[in-house]
Formats: C-alpha cells, structure tokens, sequence
C-alpha cells in the first residue's frame, strides 16, 4: 500500500534532527522524503499538519498476559493497546505463566502475535527453568525460537554461583541477560519504599539496599564473566551512581527505567493507593530526580512502560494484598513527551530514549527517518490534551496512578512495516 | 500531583480520592474518623470536650441516650479483639444505637469473599456505621472510599497504620491529669515500628502542641524516617524517660522474636521494660499508660503497672466515653 503522509514535523532521532517534510511509503519502507518517487500514487493521503512523525516506539517491558493469564488482560487488547500508544515494537517479559522457558511456548506467542498484525513482539526468555533461579533454560533453543535474550524479571537469583554461570552460559552464545537488582531477603515483605512514607503508612518497606546490594553483586559478575548486561528497572539514586560508576570504569552495562518512576515517588501513595503499587517500588523525590538526571546524562539508555495490566479485583484491596504494577503502553508517549518538557529537551534526544535507544540495547540497528528504512511510525499530535480514563484506554488494565490527569500527546496513526495499524479516528468511531 | 482517583465501584458519587483527607468533608465537618494524622487541633478538642459531657452519662444509674436510636452499627472485626471491640459495642448501646457484631475470620471472608464486597452486602442491610479493624494498613480508607456518603467508618486500627480512637483516649486521659498540653514531655516507649497506636499517639500529641514527644527504643523496633514524623529518638531508655511527664508504653508481641528484631523478652525487659527504678527518672507526678493488654514482666513490671502512677484502668473507662464522642459527632455531622 502506497501511503503519503503530508506536512507532517518528522522528528529523527538517529540524527539529532527535525524537519518538516512529506514522507512517502512503498512496499512497507520509506520511499522519500519531500518529493515523492517519480509515477507515485498514494493509495491512502494522511493530512498530518499540526502532527509530529517519528519512528515507532520501542517499548522494552510490556506484559501481554499470555500465556497464562488472559482473565487480566488478552494479547487482543494488549496489542491495541501498544499501537495505540504508537508502539511499534515491545519486549515481552518472561513472567507469564507458564513462563517463558520453553521454545514451543515461545513460538506459540510470536505466531499469536504475528497473527494479529499488531506491533512487533520480542519476546525475553527466561534465564532460568521456571524463573526458579537454579536450572539453566535451553537459551541456544529460545533463542532459536525468536528470544532477543534472557531475564528473570522477579528478584535477582539468590545462588550467585547459578547466577555467575548463567551469565557465562549466556556469553559463551553472545546473548544478552537482562536483570532487575532486588535482593530477595532485602525485600521480603516490604511494599513499599522504605522512607517517610511507608512510616506514617504503616507500610512494610523495601529499602534502597535491596537494590544496590543485589546491584553490587551483578556489576562484579558481569565484570567477571564479560556478559553483555542490561539492568531493567532502576529505582534508586545510588543504583543510578553505581551504574555511573561501572560504565566510568569501563564496564559495558545498559539500563532502563520505567516511565512511572520517571514521574512519580512515594508520596503520589498518598492515602494507600494501590495505582501507585509498583515493582520496583516509587522511592523518595530525591530518587525520582537521580533517575531523571541519569537519563539526561545517557547513563540510563532507555525509559519502558513496563505494561503491566490488573484487574480491578486485583487492586480494590488493601495496599499491602494489591497486586503491582501499572498499565503503561498508552501512556509511555505522552509521559515522554511531558518529561522532555519538563528537562527543556529538544524531541529528537527526548524520544530517541523510547526510539533508538531501546533498538541498540536490543542490539538491533535503529530506525531512521531516512530512505530506505523500514516505515514502522509514530504519527502523534504532541500538543492536544486529553484525560486518561478508564474509557480513554485499550488496554483492559484501568490501573494507572494517571487516572484523572490530563496529558498532551495522542497518537493519530501507527505504521508498521508501511501499514497502518492504528487509526485513531476510525478507533474512535467504533 | 493528587493520588490517582480510581473509579469507585459501588457508589460513583462516593468522595473521590483527589481528596486527600477523605475523612473531611469540603466544610470542616468530620465524615469517617481514620486517622488522627491531618484532624485539626479544634476537631481533636470537639472530640475530647464531647467525651468529657458522656463521662457523666457513664457514671448515671441509666447509662443511656438516645443520640443514635434507630441507627445500626456494625462492628467488623476482621483482626480478633475482645476490648477494643467490647467497649465500641458498650459506647454505641449506651448511645441507644442498634450494634451488629461481625466476626469475620469465621463468616464470608473466609469463602474467598472480598473485603469490599462483605462491605456491600452489610451495607445493603442498612448499615449506617462500620467500625473497622483489619490487619492491613489501608483497609479502612479502603472501605472508606467506597461506601455510601451516609455511612460512617471508623478505624478501630488497621494494620501498623492508625487507632485513631485509642489516640484521643489516651489525649483524653492526659487531659484529665495533666490539664492540658502545652507543657508536657511526653515519651512513647517499645515497639513503634509495628505500632499503629503509636503513629495515631504521634499526630495527635503534636497536633495538639506537646512540645516535646520521645519515643524509645531498640533501632531494630524504630521506623528508620520516625523523626520526620516530629519525634526525638532515644535507644537509652534513662535518659530518655528523663523529666518526662507522661510514659506510653506500648505491648510487644511474641513474633518479634522471630525475623531477628529482638533476641528474647528477657533483654528486651532488661532494656526497655518500664520498671520503678527506671520510672524514677521521670518526674515524680508522672502518669504511665499502656492501650492495652500488658505484657507483664516484659513491656512493664507489675510493680508500675498496678501502681500509683499507673492510670491504664482510667484509659478503658475514658475509652468509652471518647467512642461515645465519636460516634455521636459523626452521625452528628
């Protein structure tokens, strides 16, 4: 399908840059910019003045809830849900259940996935049998199956012999092993961040040291052993300092945050609610401008939503009994957009941390407003505003502390492979 | 930023959680009581002024008015209590109001039913009051958030967060020795971290201008941010009993044991048990309080607890008078 997007703002971050041109698709690729390929015939006109255009986004943690919990949420509405948000391209997280330690599991989901021409899955494969933290799983054979690498998203494995030589294991392939620092007894029965908050709350906290602990052991091993690390889910100011550190010294290390915490801190709790019930946990103010400072800094490569939808049974209870997490896939755009605000950042550096980044911590070659390359797009209005509500979302996960605010960024259209997969208009029709 | 306000499901015009003090309404009124953290000085005062006229009712031959006739009071219990639920029951009769008690470790919750939903089905029986207690910090602004704006809750302690009524008896019972606020040194001692007595004692006392509250303990049973809440932190029980004017001390319970907080009751007493000698080093006329039950011989040695400066019975008698207060202030309003 020949597509023509007109007078749009194309924002490039692999270039720094922002230019205002048209921008035409064939054959599922950028065909030109400005003037279109000679005898070129759009079959579909997009109006887009007033918009900004740019790459997909790509979302490194979003849970689809499948295998294994559907009642939560389906890979239906999930995926809606992503190109909804302009994501083009997500890491599913290998908690599902079963997890994702077998390859016919694997497969099955990037068939389910590639069946809903939605937005491109990456799956991430489990690192150990079961998530168990003990046997190794068959990466050669995930890997085969369509794992990009290999995590265990839950606290970091206890056994640091297993944990040494599974990031051997790995590296002997090449592969990636991506981890969350929590140290299990650290953090056992803590809720919530273990500051002035959880004190008046009466919260059992978790505190920064169950993250730095478990950090100091996954920076030594990864020096040790060469593995190619990524460490999702950064909370703290001093994780953020060690991580600095390590990659001053040389250590080849990426990290992630999530687009919650870039936001939020404890005291968004208020009176318990269970929205703001996150793994890992809103620390304090002084954590939540550490983590912005290092994304400024490109010592934090990427932000993630960290999708992760529950149901309303799931967070109508009391703080401690709610399950975590934050639907996040529809709000990942306009919370990088208010962040870049905020930071005076110019778009092109702001989004190349939702864009580019997350392509090169995947160690795939960025996406490029440029001939040639694939025409996986974002087509937003950066200035409208809108109200995240139950009803504004796709996702079947209502649950984000967002709930009520207003927020600049919606997407029009999303493209993948030169195909439009998200119409907002038409979406808001039906 | 405003806590997100999740859509309610049972009563949509219930009051949103973008208001902060769910427990106040827009005028200053109190419409549920659930902590004493952000009650104005005045609406503490109205409370313990209110209580002070029901000590006579306590004291008549006929201990009842008519305040809450025809109303239904629903004691939900979800953490086993005996007193504390006892003399709500007392205070809300005495008040001529129609009490339920719940037992919920025997009843629904334990068929998998959910906390909001026992709450539903009591409230379409025509409930005009609940009177919380849960294990979870958070339960009753939970429930709070999601009942009828006619029904009134009140948190008879929830999790390590609030005992709201424990507080104002114990503020009552201060003021009954002691006269006022103003000049006092006031030290909490023992298990504060897991203590929602203690935090509801914190707020209340200063919000009411104590001048200087302590609290005491081992750093193991100390929250590690509790002097944000406006406290002085003392492990060395002496010198922080020293010309103090009235000693909280608090229960500890067996599990402490457990979870390497404490290493036995015996060096925990040893330590921090309130015993004559170390009472000694507070002023002469100072008053020593305990919610309730004692821990002989652990928290308190007999010798304090039955003695002259021990005022633990009057906290229960003042108990009910200060829940006969809140009560009729919150149908009141």
């Amino acid at each position: 399908m020949n597509i023509q997007i007109n007078n749009a703002r194309l924002i490039d971050p692999a270039s720094h840059s922002e230019r205002q041109q048209n921008l035409f698709i064939a054959q599922g690729r950028i065909a030109a910019l400005g003037q279109g390929p000679a005898g070129f015939k759009p079959d579909r006109v997009l109006e887009a003045s007033g918009l900004a255009v740019s790459p997909g986004l790509v979302d490194l943690s979003a849970r689809l809830r499948e295998p294994g919990f559907e009642y939560k949420a389906t890979l239906e509405s999930e995926m809606q849900a992503a190109v909804a948000g302009g994501v083009t391209s997500l890491v599913c997280p290998p908690d599902t259940d079963p997890p994702l330690d077998e390859p016919g599991l694997v497969e099955m989901l990037k068939f389910r996935a590639r069946s809903l021409d939605r937005a491109r899955v990456y799956p991430l494969g489990a690192l150990t049998q079961g998530l168990e933290g003990e046997r190794l799983t068959e990466m050669a054979e995930l890997h085969d199956a369509g794992c990009v690498a290999f995590g265990q998203p839950g606290v970091t494995i206890s056994d640091n012999q297993v944990l040494m030589r599974s990031l051997e294991y790995a590296t002997t392939f090449g592969f990636a092993v991506w981890l969350r620092a929590q140290d299990a007894t650290l953090s056992r029965g803590g809720v919530a961040h273990d500051g002035e908050v959880a004190t008046r709350l009466g919260l059992a906290g978790i505190p920064v040291c169950a993250e730095t602990v478990a950090l100091s052991s996954i920076l030594i091993l990864a020096r040790e052993t060469g593995a190619r690390i990524h460490l999702c889910r950064l909370s703290s100011a001093e994780a953020v300092e060690m991580v600095r550190e390590a990659r001053r010294r040389g250590l080849a290390v990426t990290s992630d945050v999530g687009v919650h915490h870039v936001h939020l801190s404890d005291l968004d709790i208020g009176y318990f609610d269970p929205n703001c019930k996150l793994i890992p946990p809103l620390r304090s103010r002084r954590d939540k401008d550490a983590l912005r400072a290092g994304l400024a800094d490109g010592t934090i490569d990427a932000i993630c939503s960290d999708h992760t939808p529950v149901d309303d049974d799931g967070k109508q209870v009391p703080f401690a009994q709610a399950e975590s997490g934050a639907t996040g896939l529809e709000l990942l755009l306009p919370l990088t957009l208010k962040w870049a605000q905020q930071a005076h950042l110019p778009l092109p550096a702001a989004l190349a941390r939702v864009t580019t980044e997350p392509l090169r911590v995947l160690g795939l070659p960025p996406q490029r407003i440029a001939v040639g390359e694939v025409a996986d797009l974002c087509v937003f209005d950066p200035a409208t505003w809108w109200r995240v509500e139950r009803g504004a979302l796709h996702s079947q996960g209502k649950n984000t502390p967002m709930l009520g605010m207003e927020l600049q960024g919606r997407v029009r259209y999303t493209l993948v492979g030169g195909r439009i997969v998200f119409d907002a208009p038409v979406d808001r029709q039906s | 930023m405003p806590p997100g306000a999740s859509a309610s499901l049972w009563h949509p015009e219930a009051v949103s959680t973008l208001n902060p003090s769910l427990q106040i309404s827009p005028e200053g009124k109190l419409l549920h009581l659930l902590t004493t953290e952000g009650l104005p000085a005045a609406t503490l005062l109205q409370i313990l002024d209110t209580a002070r006229s029901f000590v006579s009712v306590t004291e008549r031959e006929i201990k009842k008015v008519p305040l809450l006739r025809g109303k239904a009071i629903f004691n939900l219990f979800f953490e086993p209590s005996t007193r504390t639920r006892t003399t709500f029951e007392i205070a809300a009769k005495r008040l001529s109001a129609d009490v339920v008690n719940l037992n919920i470790a025997t009843s629904s919750q334990t068929k998998g039913e959910t906390l909001l939903d026992t709450v539903a089905n009591l409230t379409a029986m025509h409930a005009d009051m609940f009177i919380v207690r849960h294990s979870e910090s958070g339960a009753a602004h939970l429930i709070a958030r999601n009942v009828g704006p006619d029904i009134h809750v009140i948190n008879a302690g929830d999790g390590r967060h609030a005992h709201p009524t424990q507080a104002l008896l114990d503020m009552f019972t201060i003021r009954h020795y002691k006269g006022g606020f103003n000049d006092l040194r006031v030290a909490i001692v023992g298990d504060v971290l897991h203590s929602r007595v203690a935090r509801s004692e914190i707020h209340a006392l200063t919000t009411l201008g104590v001048p200087e509250v302590r609290v005491i303990g081992p750093r193991t049973l100390l929250p590690r941010h509790v002097q944000n809440l406006g406290v002085h932190v003392f492990h060395d029980m002496e010198a922080g009993l020293k010309d103090v004017d009235v000693v909280m001390m608090l229960r500890l319970q067996q599990e402490r044991m457990s979870g390497a907080l404490l290493p036995s009751a015996g060096e925990f007493f040893k330590s921090y048990g309130l015993t004559p000698a170390k009472l000694a080093r507070a002023k002469p006329d100072a008053i020593v309080m305990h919610p309730g039950p004692m821990n002989r011989g652990v928290e308190i040695d007999s010798a304090v607890a039955d003695g002259g400066q021990s005022v633990i019975l009057p906290q229960v008698t003042f108990g009910i008078a200060v829940r006969m207060a809140v009560m009729g202030i919150l149908v009141g309003n």
